[in-house]
């Protein structure tokens, strides 16, 4: 089939889907719409199978012009996808654990009431998703970018009638407004000094931009990063944005949407390495979110608040490797971070579905009989983001902490503590939930098929998904890297300079520091009875994690609270003392002009007439005598 | 037609246009003093025509036929007018059982 229709179909049926599913939801029954959505996410996943095949990385990206879209003046931009590696591997993990999610999400919605509006909206949100990937310009990258902004209040809000799930959409949503005003700022920045938006042309023209302007746009495009990959400091929507149904913490905000920002860096790759200043300032950040989040992630006894934080910080560690240059090291952990993180989401969901809607690990425990499926499944998710070899994270992570070494040990060892830190909390998790004797008084019940094969299938996917991108040390040849090479220059070009030997000294280190930390996590949390106390009434350094740095009480305090006081000011003073008087006013003003001049209208016909005549002799008079 | 153009370039131009004057003035002041509407109908009319004179005259004298032809269209447009404003007038006859314009002052603000 032709490329061009092919890769328009790929975006264009899940949103048929979508609109297939809007317009019958009243009449569609029972699964029916579930296995339509999953229908149109499949066939996308299938075609984009049949676009990865039939495309040849050598030959560059291929560009399918679809039609003009904005054609005014030298403002020239086609609606047109790219096709290139990065794109192909950003579609096959939308895609795919797309599908896999929509699978599950049928035995997990099926009981809802709004389960068609559910498919709808999960739908939407893959074809915004697809359009942020697949765009050939940063214009229709920015409509995904919007899309899934839109489609991730929708879903977050979901059961709306919670006023504090309707709470934390809008936080989702007016946070990421922030980013997007960098994003949209570097937009019109980048366009005013190249005259275009198209990637392949940007990229030709910025080589003769000065240092303070590139510095300037990328910074502007990495604050749109960190509002859709939620890093500090605007991290704090992403764990209250767990208010959504799991399916969808599963696929926006761990799987998909909150890896945009590390996309819109990588495809930006050609900005970004032209200024070392944005770089570091995307290490550090990283860096400092990954560490934060981390510590946070320790005392959450939310299930999902937990996940939510690891992927705030694993997200982190993503970022720096963008900071550090080394891209495709950073596309291969968001590759396996989908993988296993979705894995953990659905585990998570699988587990809520199995205590009737109990989210607190506090009362669970003991759980790894009664659900075995899911049991089994969520520990090889645990390891896999825990790093032991071989499973996945083991070889994206260490990919990235080599590189950090290569960069400095300081930042390395701090990489190492954060990975640590992450090993131990995944692992209190698993323990909590899963060990020891439980502490609740529900009646687990292991979840239907439609629910545990994609859960089997994604940790099919977390176990050898190391392999796609297998380091020289281990006799593999970073497949992965040398695809991601042909999308830009500078992506997979990343040279490490390590020696062998040193890389197997760093994974044994790693990996005996991990199983250390999973034997403590054991002696701890394995057997505890005992429920840990509410937040308040921790210690201090505790309580400080447990209310994760206070953050969202200075952002209160900081930004909502003044924001509250400048609008009640601007109510009192400008609608009160200005804007009524002066409304008020102009009408009075109209009342009483027009009181006085209806006396003109005397209904005297032959006067009317007569002030005609008079009116245009005056005209005449003043035509021939005036001026 | 050429006979006729000689005959109305046989009257000087001046003649013409102080005809016109004449008749103008006569028809406007009827229209504004008289009050019976008829009579202001008619006084319109009167309007018209002496400015379908001017346009003739015009016309003939300059050897341009475009003011001729534009007196067909004037007269046309006075056709319909004058539809309109007799119907107006029977209507007018029918509520205030009056042609007096003065009870026409319904409008009054």
């Amino acid at each position: 089939m032709n490329t061009t229709i092919l890769a328009a179909l790929v975006p264009g049926l899940p949103l048929l889907g979508a609109i297939v599913i809007a317009a019958l939801r009243r009449s569609l029954k029972g699964n029916s719409a579930g296995l339509l959505g999953t229908l149109a996410i499949g066939s996308a996943f299938a075609l984009s199978v049949m676009l990865f095949l039939g495309h040849d990385p050598a030959a560059g990206p291929y560009t399918a012009h679809l039609f003009n879209w904005i054609d005014i003046g030298g403002m020239h931009i086609p609606f047109a996808f790219q096709v290139d590696a990065l794109s192909l591997t950003m579609m096959l993990i939308v895609t795919g654990v797309g599908t896999l999610i929509h699978l599950y999400s049928i035995g997990y919605m099926h009981d809802d009431a709004r389960v068609s509006t559910f498919f709808a909206l999960l739908n939407l949100f893959t074809f915004a998703m697809l359009l942020l990937v697949m765009g050939a310009n940063y214009a229709i990258t920015f409509i995904g970018w919007e899309g899934v902004g839109l489609c991730s209040y929708l879903l977050i809000g979901f059961w709306y009638t919670n006023p504090a799930y309707n709470y934390a959409a809008r936080k989702a949503f007016v946070m990421n407004r922030i980013g997007d005003l960098g994003f949209v700022l570097g937009l019109a920045w980048l366009f005013n000094v190249t005259g275009s938006l198209t990637f392949t042309e940007v990229f030709d023209r910025v080589a003769g931009l000065g240092p303070d302007v590139l510095t300037g746009i990328t910074l502007l495009l990495f604050v749109g990063a960190i509002g859709k990959s939620a890093q500090l400091p605007l991290f704090t929507w992403l764990p209250d944005a767990m208010a959504g149904p799991t399916p969808v913490s599963a696929l926006i905000h761990a799987a998909t949407m909150v890896t945009a920002g590390i996309y819109l860096i990588v495809r930006s790759s050609v900005l970004f390495e032209l200024a070392p200043f944005t770089q570091d300032v995307v290490l550090y950040t990283g860096l400092v979110t990954a560490l934060v989040a981390a510590t946070i992630g320790v005392f959450q006894n939310d299930i999902k608040k937990v996940l939510a934080y690891s992927t705030v910080s694993q997200l982190g560690y993503m970022f720096v490797a963008l900071g550090l240059g080394a891209y495709s090291a950073g596309m291969f952990h968001v590759t396996t971070h989908a993988f296993f993180k979705a894995l953990l989401f659905l585990g998570a969901g699988s587990v809520i579905h199995a205590l009737g809607g109990e989210q607190d690990i506090r009362r669970m425990g003991g759980l790894k009989g009664a659900i075995k499926v899911t049991h089994l499944t969520f520990l090889l998710g645990t390891l896999a983001i825990a790093g032991i070899p071989p499973f996945s994270g083991f070889f994206s992570k260490d990919a990235i902490l080599a590189n950090a070494f290569d960069r400095s040990p300081v930042l390395y060892a701090l990489l190492l503590g954060g990975a640590l830190i992450t090993t131990f909390y995944m692992f209190r998790l698993y323990f909590l939930t899963f060990w020891g004797a439980y502490r609740g008084d529900k009646h687990p019940h292991e979840s239907p098929a439609v629910m545990t094969v994609p859960l089997l299938v994604l940790a099919v996917l977390s176990v050898v998904g190391g392999l796609l991108n297998l380091p020289h040390v281990f006799g593999g040849h970073e497949p992965m890297k040398h695809f991601l090479a042909h999308a830009a220059d500078g992506i997979g070009a990343e040279r490490l300079h390590l020696e062998a030997s040193t890389e197997w000294m760093l994974m044994g280190l790693s990996t005996a520091l991990v199983v250390l930390v999973i034997a403590l996590a054991h002696g701890r949390f394995a057997k505890k009875a005992t429920l840990d106390p509410e937040a308040d009434e921790l210690p201090f350094l505790p309580r400080l994690l447990a209310r994760k740095w206070y953050l969202d009480e200075l952002y209160e305090r900081l930004f909502e609270k003044p924001y509250g006081w400048l609008s009640t000011m601007f109510h009192r003073v400008g609608e009160g003392w200005v804007m009524v008087p002066l409304m008020n006013g102009a009408g009075r003003l109209t009342q009483r002009a027009g009181q006085v001049l209806r006396l003109a209208q005397t209904g005297n016909m032959s006067f009317y007439l007569f002030a005609m005549v008079a009116g245009i002799v005056v005209f005449l008079l003043m035509t021939l005598y005036g001026r | 037609m050429e006979p006729v153009v000689t005959a109305i370039r046989q009257v000087p131009l001046e003649h013409y246009v102080a005809l016109s004057f004449i008749l103008f003035s006569i028809g406007l002041t009827g229209a504004l003093f008289r009050r019976n509407t008829i009579i202001i109908l008619m006084c319109l009319e009167l309007m018209f025509n002496s400015v379908n004179l001017l346009l003739t005259a015009f016309s003939a004298h300059h050897s341009d036929p475009g003011g001729q032809v534009f007196v067909f269209f004037t007269m046309l447009v006075a056709a319909a007018e004058v539809t309109v404003g007799l119907a107006i007038l029977v209507m007018m006859k029918r509520n205030v059982d009056s042609v007096d314009i003065n009870q026409l002052n319904r409008l009054k603000g």
